[in-house]
């Protein structure tokens, strides 16, 4: 029964989400306030149907109804209650479901909030979240039903949930992703409104703020709880592989990143309007672009867990009909954006362009990266593979660079700066982190890699000036109030910003102490034997047989010891899941601040003895840390004051005056 | 700027559609991503799995329409299949077992225990011939011609829906076929 109540719902949110797309939007053309209104309420019952859809499929997997086909893929009676209701987004229609229901959620969210927004704006942003959820529900109806029913011949028991989701990354990484992927869609929804209406201010640009900061954070943190996941569950050690699902998340991270930093400058200063317009709608598409490539199938990954040249069509389709028409409406409207505001080359904005221009290549390299095997074989040119070589080659210079430019756009004032202030600024931060890199280079370990010490000396770099930042935001309150009082007037804005960057700084620490200095041993181990790795000291204790609720394990366990101290004791296990008869690796990890002592399981060999894969990852740790600070520095900078406090004005004043931006320097003027 | 720059995104966009279009249909991706479909069985010499010094190779499975399926007696859900494939063998279909990373005694009782419902086993101890035939979980069956090319391939248990649906309908076409 409860199939078909969701999928009823799921038709019920359909219906909703087409008057959604349509009342709202002709009410703001032809002046209607009830038709305006009318997307509030639409909006939130289509979250609500879309809701009790989702709950329905959780309920066929919580009771085990495999007269579901979905489940019976992707459940079976011994899986944990935990995974059953993970399993919901196991597959390719329950992750559909799911990514519905996020957009809903959004669309709700929106909604609720929209009495702050002038009528006719929110009605054209509701319509427009409206339209990309009749093209997503239509997809999952037409092609991807969940709720089809295996009748008359139910399997007796499910198929199961594919081992290597049965885990709690796999629980938070998707949901959290989504909500990245898909909070994008609200930009999306605001810059198409303002299209509409010809017309983009400094107030619009409030508004989407602090919506895509948030979608940013879901985004920072899905990536890394993506890569935490592959780290500890994939068995390599690795933690990212460039793979193009990989790849997939990460181009809409970069565009979104160059956007946040876009809407800052057309939010103070009113300048870079089309290409704020611009990046929203690029970030959203590359979301959607993203779903392409996992769903179609057309590139090949380990991701890629449906393939199906039908679905991948329907996509194509929507993409070529949103994205098409999007740019289209940009190619004519975006004339109207015109900002007569200059600027110096010696300022904040100059250098706030320069880093919107190295993310946008940097996601451009990312993205020809991930299309040039599918270029190629179109053409006719044989099969290649683009590797991590490629990206590592040319994604890391274009880091390094941001870093440079993110130090000197931080110390520079608005509109227009001094070259003298700046280099007074520098004097010690430059010879000082180029110092210290070099003196690390020396130091440390035993080899001197030169991309290590410029990285070093980035991260000095982005910490110091950071630092700087801070010293000069609090000079003139400091004499008078004390350091800490005068840390207390600055903006949470402002912290969240710092905070970011530094997570920025942070992350960029971990990728190169772990890339340049992790050590690695395959080696055969019988128990009792021990082998020396990175100042440690690992004695392979032996395998012992155990079972799990659906799997059974080969458990090893193996001592490390330093300086004669056990410091951990390691339970690596190679699990294999009998109902799908597949084997798992389960990684043994000690984590740390400063190293992660690593262990995985290979084949047994004979006597007791195994092949046993021994890593020691220095600082790998700071890489999700970094992007820890990244995302709740965003959140910090969505709790400002100012957003509240303008959108409560905003209700007196609903004629927005475009010449309004020079009003629009808040929060901290440099 | 010029009017028409404004068009260049929308132009790279379309461009690039075009590339996804002509990806999506580049190779046949409807059925299960075999790399080998409709390519020969992969060349081997492995021991019958009954009788260890007789020696198959591909060569010697040509001239009839065969299934060649994928299993173990590690592998619980093969169990599930086995009677099943019984039931096929009585209907005269002819299965040829690959008996994946196995040990041989356990293959063996298994057979005794349930009867046995292949032509005969081929020994894939080592899992060399799996890896050639792009195995990625078992049971998987491969429908081959009589010129031992694969014709198709499904993952899982084949039970009745599977072979009226799947499996039959070509095992009949192919008998149909003539060797050149």
């Amino acid at each position: 029964m409860s199939a078909e109540l969701g999928l009823f719902a799921l038709i019920l949110a359909s219906c909703l989400a087409l008057l959604q797309g349509v009342v709202p939007l002709v009410g703001s053309y032809s002046g209607r306030l009830s038709w305006m209104a009318a997307g509030k309420s639409l909006a939130i019952g289509q979250f609500i149907f879309a809701l009790l859809s989702f709950v329905c499929l959780v309920a066929g997997f919580l009771t085990d109804d495999f007269t579901i086909k979905y489940v019976a893929n992707n459940s079976n009676s011994l899986l944990p209650a935990v995974y059953k209701f993970t399993a919901t987004w196991g597959g390719h229609e329950g992750s559909l479901l799911l990514w519905i229901l996020t957009l809903a959620g959004w669309g709700m969210l929106v909604a609720v909030r929209s009495d702050r927004l002038p009528a006719q704006l929110s009605a054209r942003v509701l319509s427009v979240l409206g339209m990309i959820s009749v093209g997503f529900l239509l997809f999952i109806l037409l092609t991807s039903n969940p709720f089809e029913r295996l009748l008359p011949f139910p399997p007796q028991d499910g198929a199961d949930l594919n081992p290597l989701l049965q885990d709690f990354g796999m629980i938070v990484h998707p949901p959290t992703l989504y909500m990245g992927y898909v909070g994008f869609a609200v930009a999306f929804a605001f810059a198409i409104a303002a299209l509409m209406g010809g017309q983009l201010d400094s107030a619009w640009a409030r508004w989407a703020r602090p919506w895509t900061t948030v979608a940013w954070c879901f985004l920072t943190a899905g990536i890394a709880l993506g890569s935490w996941w592959a780290y500890y569950e994939l068995g390599w050690g690795g933690w990212w592989f460039w793979d193009p699902v990989e790849n997939a998340s990460l181009m809409p991270w970069l565009a979104g990143t160059a956007l946040m930093h876009s809407l800052a400058v057309t939010e103070k200063r009113g300048l870079l309007k089309s290409w704020t317009l611009l990046l929203a709608i690029a970030t959203f598409s590359l979301s959607l672009f993203g779903t392409f490539l996992v769903r179609s199938g057309v590139l090949t990954s380990v991701h890629a867990f449906a393939s199906d040249p039908a679905r991948g069509l329907f996509i194509l389709v929507y993409l070529m009909i949103v994205v098409g028409a999007s740019l289209t409406l940009f190619a004519f409207r975006a004339p109207r954006m015109r900002s007569r505001i200059t600027f110096s080359l010696l300022s904040r904005e100059t250098l706030l362009l320069v880093n919107n221009i190295l993310l946008v290549t940097s996601c451009a390299t990312v993205l020809l990266g991930t299309m040039f095997p599918l270029l190629v074989d179109a053409l006719d040119l044989g099969m290649i593979s683009v590797g991590p070589p490629y990206f590592n080659a040319l994604f890391v210079p274009q880091v390094l660079l941001l870093a440079l430019a993110l130090g000197v756009g931080i110390l520079l004032n608005w509109k227009s700066g001094s070259i003298g202030a700046l280099v007074q600024q520098v004097r010690w931060i430059l010879p000082v982190s180029v110092a210290g890199g070099v003196v690390f280079g020396l130091c440390y370990a035993s080899r001197f890699i030169l991309s290590e010490v410029l990285a070093i000396a980035a991260v000095l770099w982005l910490v110091l000036t950071i630092g700087r930042d801070l010293l000069n935001k609090t000079r003139n309150t400091r004499q008078k109030k004390g350091f800490i009082a005068s840390l207390n007037k600055l903006t949470p804005s402002y912290y969240g910003m710092q905070l970011a960057h530094l997570g920025l700084a942070v992350a960029i620490l971990g990728v190169v102490m772990t890339s340049g200095y992790s050590v690695q041993k395959d080696l055969r181990m019988s128990p009792g034997d021990s082998a020396k790795l990175g100042g440690y000291v690992f004695r392979f204790d032996g395998v012992a047989d155990e079972r799990g609720p659906n799997y059974v394990a080969s458990a090893g366990v193996i001592s490390v010891f330093a300086n004669q101290q056990q410091v951990a004791v390691l339970k690596p296990e190679k699990r294999v899941y009998e109902v799908r008869g597949m084997p798992m690796t389960e990684a043994g990890i000690d984590s740390g601040l400063t190293r992660d002592l690593y262990v995985a399981l290979g084949e047994r060999l004979e006597n007791n003895s195994w092949a046993v894969r021994l890593h020691v990852k220095p600082f790998v740790r700071l890489i999700w840390l970094g992007s820890v600070f990244m995302a709740l520095g965003g959140l910090l900078a969505v709790f400002d004051k100012r957003y509240r406090v303008r959108l409560k004005r905003k209700q007196s004043d609903k004629i927005d005056s475009a010449q309004g931006v020079n009003n629009a320097v808040v929060g901290v003027k440099a | 700027m010029k009017r028409w720059k404004l068009f260049l995104p929308l132009a790279f966009f379309l461009a690039f559609c075009i590339l996804l279009y002509v990806g999506l249909f580049l190779e046949n991706k409807t059925e299960l991503p075999s790399a080998l479909l409709d390519d020969p069985v992969p060349a081997f010499s492995l021991p019958r799995l009954k009788n260890p010094e007789q020696m198959v190779t591909q060569e010697d499975l040509k001239g009839q329409v065969y299934l060649l399926n994928i299993w173990g007696s590690w592998c619980p859900v093969c169990k599930i299949e086995h009677p099943y494939l019984l039931r096929l063998q009585e209907q005269g279909i002819r299965i040829i077992g690959v008996n994946y990373k196995d040990e041989r005694s356990a293959a063996l009782a298994v057979l005794e225990r349930d009867k046995d419902p292949y032509v005969f086993n081929i020994q894939d101890a080592d899992g060399k011939l799996g890896l050639d035939l792009g195995v990625y979980g078992s049971p998987e069956t491969f429908l081959v011609d009589k010129e031992g090319v694969i014709r198709y391939k499904h993952v899982g248990v084949v039970d009745d829906r599977v072979w009226e649906d799947e499996l039959k309908p070509r095992y009949e076409m192919l008998q149909q076929e003539t060797v050149q």
